[in-house]
């Protein structure tokens, strides 16, 4: 029975054994050999990659000389604050949309997540260098004139950016929706009719039941809506470090402390928006 | 009096209830809204869409005249044909399936098999592997990419299909996580009963994977095919980055679109339109980077939405 378990133990291995190889060959090894470079200044030369330890001297060098990164950084946090959380109240609204007892549901389903499919950072930008990704015809409105007329102001600035980026950041949420969707659908139903039973209220409904039980699935969409908009090819912050990456005067080695800073900021962003909703989700229940 | 008020009362009542429904939520103005949303919202989303197609049919004359907006005054497909030059769409598109096809091929296949393994058997450190499949969802593709860009070039295959096909073949390939989180949740939810049948009669585990297990999860295996097929053709910075000049994909020639038509048109001094590279020509291009995307998804959509529900994130 014991060789059986073992058998059984060993097959499985060998089953995982082609990721567990992959994830020590190309992600672990170049994890910690990224990490690695970022302490050191690399030189590329005729007999390979010479390396000399400068210590933290790449990440002080990005925090205090290179001006470019950290106002892309700022600029990336301040728009990811903004959108992410329109991105998950937008889909969250669609999604209890879309199950209403409505015809054609899964028309206006392959037309939500239909941005999934296109979406490449070259169809993106071409969109937006053609201004199409804006709110048809909006310059004409008085608010937007009012709004351009002085763009420095906090919310004036967000405004505008929400204004100029709207489709785009409505098109972030196709994968969203089908998670929030299908969540919805697998809710029991006999919660809703007790509740209406007891005199709830389809308001009272939504938040007090649908929303919390819901609370997965936006811890979920959150991590997914960060790390793809994070790692998206538009980026303003990868383009830096792939930029900085073929320099001759910073090279590898200050490109790989960039990108760990940037690997730290998300996993941060991450573990903020995950805390938040678990410590909310605590509150409601105690 | 009473009775006139109790009259004008019911019909109130009714047409209350008409529109706004006995619950809520069957009611007329409640339908028009959610309609109405749905419908407004769909538009946005497809606008840009409905523009590219439309501005691609426009000629020179058309983009000019300020009063045509939405239907152009002829048919015009000057514009896909300078596009389709510019692509060099019927090669492009061959390259583009071989970089795209091969890979998401690779990553199923060895999405399956680490599916598989983790849903059915116990070993040691299942759990922290578990935890580190999904840990490297989260993990930028940037922070790997200068060593593996080393790495790759020591063995010589930078420029080549192997550096997409390398990683995926040991499921380290774009999102490969989600893929393998797909096969865990298929896998998990088949009965087992089949598999043991077979064992009783003697079957290896092998065999039974690659005739009992492997039919069985068709449908995740079209999902993960088609999800990575369309993630790995919209890649463009790896695709960049690892291919140099040797490979080119649809969305890369569209990133070059506008430098690649100077070099075949040049501008000719003094002349205004003819040669000039316009809005029309740029949309043609995107169309025809987007189309065989929207062709596939239109006959597929069906598994995407699918997809997303297999996965099983919204949990079982």
């Amino acid at each position: 029975m014991k060789r059986l378990g073992n058998n059984r133990n060993l097959t499985g291995l060998l089953f995982v054994s082609p990721w567990i190889i992959g994830f020590l060959v190309f992600t672990a090894f170049p994890l910690l050999y990224s990490l690695f470079l970022s302490f050191q200044e690399v030189k590329i030369t005729t007999d390979g990659i010479k390396t000399n330890f400068v210590s933290f001297g790449n990440y002080e060098y990005a925090f205090s000389v290179d001006g470019t990164f950290v106002d892309r950084v700022l600029k990336y946090l301040e728009e990811m604050v903004i959108s992410v959380p329109i991105i998950i109240v937008f889909s969250l609204i669609i999604a209890l949309l879309l199950n209403q007892k409505i015809k054609f549901r899964g028309l206006f389903r392959t037309i939500f997540f239909l941005p999934v499919i296109i979406a490449s950072g070259p169809v993106i930008k071409e969109l937006i260098d053609q201004g199409i990704t804006t709110i048809p015809s909006i310059e004409q409105y008085a608010i937007y004139q009012a709004l351009s007329d002085n763009p420095d102001g906090f919310f004036n600035g967000i405004l505008l950016y929400l204004i100029k980026n709207l489709i785009v950041i409505l098109w972030y949420s196709g994968v969203q929706i089908l998670i929030f969707l299908a969540a919805l659908q697998k809710m029991d139903k006999q919660i809703f009719e007790a509740a209406k039973i007891d005199g709830a209220s389809n308001w009272e409904f939504f938040w007090k039941i649908t929303l919390p039980s819901l609370t997965p699935m936006i811890i979920v969409n959150l991590i997914y809506t960060i790390v793809t908009y994070s790692v998206f090819s538009l980026n303003p912050i990868i383009e830096h470090i792939q930029k900085n990456m073929f320099k001759v005067n910073t090279g590898y080695g200050y490109a790989s402390a960039l990108s760990w800073i940037y690997f730290l900021i998300i996993a941060a962003a991450l573990a903020i928006a995950v805390g938040v909703m678990t410590v909310k989700r605590k509150k409601k229940y105690t | 009096m009473q009775t006139k008020t109790q009259q004008v009362n019911k019909y109130y009542l009714k047409t209350k209830r008409m529109f706004l429904g006995m619950q809520g939520t069957d009611g007329l103005l409640y339908k028009l809204l959610i309609y109405g949303l749905l419908v407004g919202i769909g538009f946005v989303y497809l606008y840009p869409l409905l523009y590219m197609g439309v501005y691609s049919f426009k000629s020179l004359d058309d983009l000019l005249n300020p009063l045509v907006n939405w239907i152009p005054t002829q048919f015009y497909t000057g514009n896909y044909e300078q596009a389709n030059k510019v692509l060099n769409f019927f090669s492009t598109l061959m390259e583009t399936l071989y970089v795209t096809v091969l890979p998401a091929l690779a990553q199923t296949a060895v999405a399956a098999v680490v599916g598989y393994g983790l849903a059915r058997f116990d070993f040691r450190g299942k759990k922290i592997m578990f935890v580190l499949v999904l840990a490297t969802f989260i993990i930028p593709p940037q922070v790997t990419l200068i060593p593996r860009y080393i790495f790759f070039n020591e063995l010589n295959i930078l420029g080549s299909l192997s550096a997409f096909l390398l990683p995926a073949t040991f499921g380290q390939g774009l999102n490969s996580a989600i893929f393998i989180l797909i096969f865990y949740q298929f896998f998990r939810a088949v009965p087992k009963a089949l598999e043991e049948a077979a064992q009783l009669d003697g079957a290896g585990h092998f065999r039974i994977f690659f005739t009992i297990a492997l039919p069985m999860a068709l449908p995740a295996i079209i999902i993960s095919f088609l999800f990575s097929f369309v993630w790995y053709w919209n890649e463009t910075y790896l695709a960049a980055i690892y291919f140099g000049d040797a490979l080119t994909t649809l969305p890369l020639q569209l990133q070059k679109f506008v430098a690649t038509y100077q070099q075949m048109f040049p501008a000719e001094m003094g002349v205004s339109g003819g040669n000039q590279l316009n809005e029309g020509i740029k949309m043609a291009g995107t169309v025809l980077s987007i189309l065989p995307l929207l062709i596939v998804y239109f006959i597929t959509q069906r598994w995407f939405v699918e997809g997303v529900d297999r996965s099983g994130i919204t949990g079982e």
